[in-house]
């Protein structure tokens, strides 16, 4: 009789549906998964170290390249310890602007996720689908900081800059001229508030066409229904949180129990899943960019209405209005304090969480008085998520895996730091 | 906020008696801090009595150069721009890491979706040049890959992990990159050698330095 060996595979690093640099190592009897060990690392970049050795406000931009798909998300939670440790108050209408991006980046991820996620398990259309609206997502994120990305636009009091009052448009080209570059720029006429608000109301259209894409299609059933069933208790166990939370059936949010910023005023609600499996998660994720929508529509009401400041007026951290600097000598000084030294932060020590796209992202900051951080620890959602990734596959299927990644929704950049 | 945390640091204080040392409150925040040999069981009373049922983060810290500045303030410099130079060849050679009691920490955020509190614990282990505390996976099954982060990074020891290896860092590295000894630039740099037709590993040719020099203002604007 032959002998019967397990098979280890390597799954990735350099694997379409690794999702950026997983390395799995996975033992399979036949083509079910008897362990899964990921390897993790290999984006390490160093940014907690790196953050000891930098003042407060040069790391904003490391935050973003964090999850380097929910950019703002990772600031905020950043820019939020600090103020936490300085007292800092920040502006309505610059909390407004915050809650409002925070929303989008939020559709920006999920958007991201479920194209990936689709395209993983086979269905291709909804990836092109879901970076159609990614496109218009970035132009704000364009408007506002001049980084389609990478955005560094929030700020310790604040945040960058007010809301630019036009919006980019579209110029002819080879590829757009005549009525279809007017139909591009349709709703690009307005300010960027308008801009967003036109975004706001064909929204919730383009994600039926995702549903009808999905929620329905029996082959995307056949591969998410009763795959990596979590239940609550585990969940919990394993230190799940965000969307990877609700889908298992509590309804926790920090959005609504730990409200930051001008949250409480919002009025949303919290999706929840039912049975914990990737089916669910996948309807918990699509039901919230339902209500992120919903969110947005409520801060740009609020936003066009109120003007004001968008920085805190606390020129020892904020710094002055570049006129100022000019005509005033404390201004000057301020300016030249702020871009040399930056500013000292009181000794102790912070949690700051923000609820993130995937689930809470906190910074846990150590400051012993100095202008630079002493320890910055940076809680990725994605961490405990992909530890779990070998309770989850365990007795699955060798295809499930790629779905199971998909449902957790993971991106390196946070993982690995 | 405020008044729910000082009840949950009267609670905490009933519930564990003299397995803690210290329960302050900060920034609307408490801090327990626990003695290493009664912690393991500390936090299982935390977990089934006070209702923190999730463990959010796990992290090491290391306190060496705690407080210590790059530059003083106080007195006016007489050199040039040298004056922010800091000397990381002198202080890497420095015994203080060797004798500086309790330099690690090992901090844990718990948070309870029952009571919607959230608790920071802290464990300090008594050596330094060992610094050993009790793995808490039999409480928290998320602290696994934490605690192997925490060992990476600081090469702090969990007793009782079964599988304590590295995790961010490469295969084969040297060191733990998070401790305050470590410097920034690392100490061995990766290239691809052409003619060994692999990758090879050099004493690092870049020199650390710094930009902007490490501030501590005693002044009323770090008050603002």
């Amino acid at each position: 009789m032959p002998e019967i060996r397990n098979y280890t595979l390597n799954f990735g690093p350099q694997h379409p549906s690794a999702h950026g640099v997983l390395r799995l190592v996975l033992e399979l009897d036949g083509e079910t998964i008897v362990r899964a060990d990921p390897h993790i690392g290999l984006l390490h970049r160093g940014t907690e170290k790196l953050a000891e050795f930098k003042p407060y406000n040069q790391s904003i931009g490391y935050m973003d390249r964090l999850d380097y798909v929910s950019m703002m998300a990772n600031e905020h939670a950043y820019v939020m310890a600090i103020e936490k440790m300085l007292g800092l108050e920040v502006p309505e209408r610059a909390q407004y602007i915050r809650v409002m991006f925070d929303e989008i980046t939020r559709i920006l991820n999920h958007l991201m996720w479920l194209g990936a996620h689709a395209l993983d398990i086979g269905a291709m259309t909804v990836f092109l689908y879901a970076f159609r609206e990614r496109e218009d997502l970035m132009d704000c994120y364009e408007a506002v900081s001049g980084a389609r990305m990478h955005a560094t636009y929030y700020r310790p009091g604040g945040v960058y800059r007010d809301l630019p009052d036009t919006m980019a448009k579209y110029s002819e080209s080879k590829w757009h001229s005549g009525k279809k570059l007017d139909k591009l720029n349709e709703t690009r006429e307005g300010s960027l508030l308008d801009f967003i608000e036109a975004f706001t109301e064909r929204f919730p259209g383009y994600v039926d066409e995702y549903e009808t894409l999905l929620t329905d299609n029996r082959i995307w059933k056949q591969r998410t229904v009763d795959i990596g069933i979590v239940s609550p208790e585990r969940a919990l166990q394993l230190g799940f949180t965000g969307p990877m939370l609700r889908g298992s059936g509590i309804a926790w949010d920090l959005r609504k129990k730990q409200p930051y910023e001008v949250y409480d005023r919002m009025d949303f609600d919290i999706p929840v899943g039912k049975t914990g499996d990737t089916y669910d998660r996948y309807l918990v994720r699509v039901a919230e960019m339902r209500e992120s929508n919903k969110i947005i529509k409520q801060c740009v009401k609020w936003l066009k209405a109120n003007p004001g400041p968008v920085m805190s007026d606390n020129h020892k951290v904020c710094p002055p209005s570049r006129e100022d600097a000019k005509s005033n000598m404390e201004a000057l000084i301020h300016h030249f304090k702020l871009f040399t030294e930056g500013y000292t932060v009181p000794a102790g020590e912070v949690y700051s969480a923000v609820e993130h796209p995937k689930g809470e992202f906190g910074i846990y900051m150590v400051s012993d008085g100095a202008n630079k951080p002493f320890r910055l620890k940076v809680r990725a959602p994605g961490f405990p998520h992909l530890a779990a990734l070998e309770e989850m596959t365990k007795g699955h299927m060798i295809a499930d895996v790629v779905s199971i990644i998909g449902t957790q929704d993971i991106v390196f950049g946070e993982i690995d730091r | 906020m405020k008044q729910s945390v000082l009840e949950l640091q009267k609670r905490v204080q009933d519930a564990l008696g003299n397995r803690m040392v210290s329960a302050k409150v900060a920034l609307d925040e408490l801090t327990v801090e626990l003695k290493p040999s009664a912690a393991i069981e500390a936090l299982t009373i935390v977990r089934d009595q006070l209702g923190f049922e999730l463990l959010v983060d796990l992290c090491g810290v290391d306190y060496l150069s705690y407080g210590q500045a790059n530059w003083e303030t106080m007195r006016a410099p007489n050199t040039g721009f040298s004056r922010g130079v800091f000397d990381f060849a002198e202080d890497e050679q420095s015994d203080e890491a060797v004798m500086m009691p309790r330099r690690f920490a090992v901090v844990y955020h718990l948070l309870s979706i029952k009571h919607n509190l959230r608790l920071r614990v802290k464990v300090y282990p008594e050596s330094t040049q060992m610094p050993i505390v009790d793995s808490v996976i039999p409480v928290w099954n998320s602290a696994n890959w934490f605690e192997r982060e925490a060992f990476d990074l600081y090469g702090i020891l969990f007793k009782g992990h079964p599988d304590l290896r590295r995790i961010l860092t490469d295969y084969g590295f040297v060191g733990h990159p998070l401790r305050k000894d470590f410097p920034l630039t690392g100490h061995v740099e990766m290239r691809y050698d052409a003619e060994k037709g692999r990758v090879v590993y050099e004493p690092v040719s870049i020199e650390n330095r710094v930009n902007v020099p490490r501030v501590i203002r005693q002044d009323a604007s770090a008050e603002a």
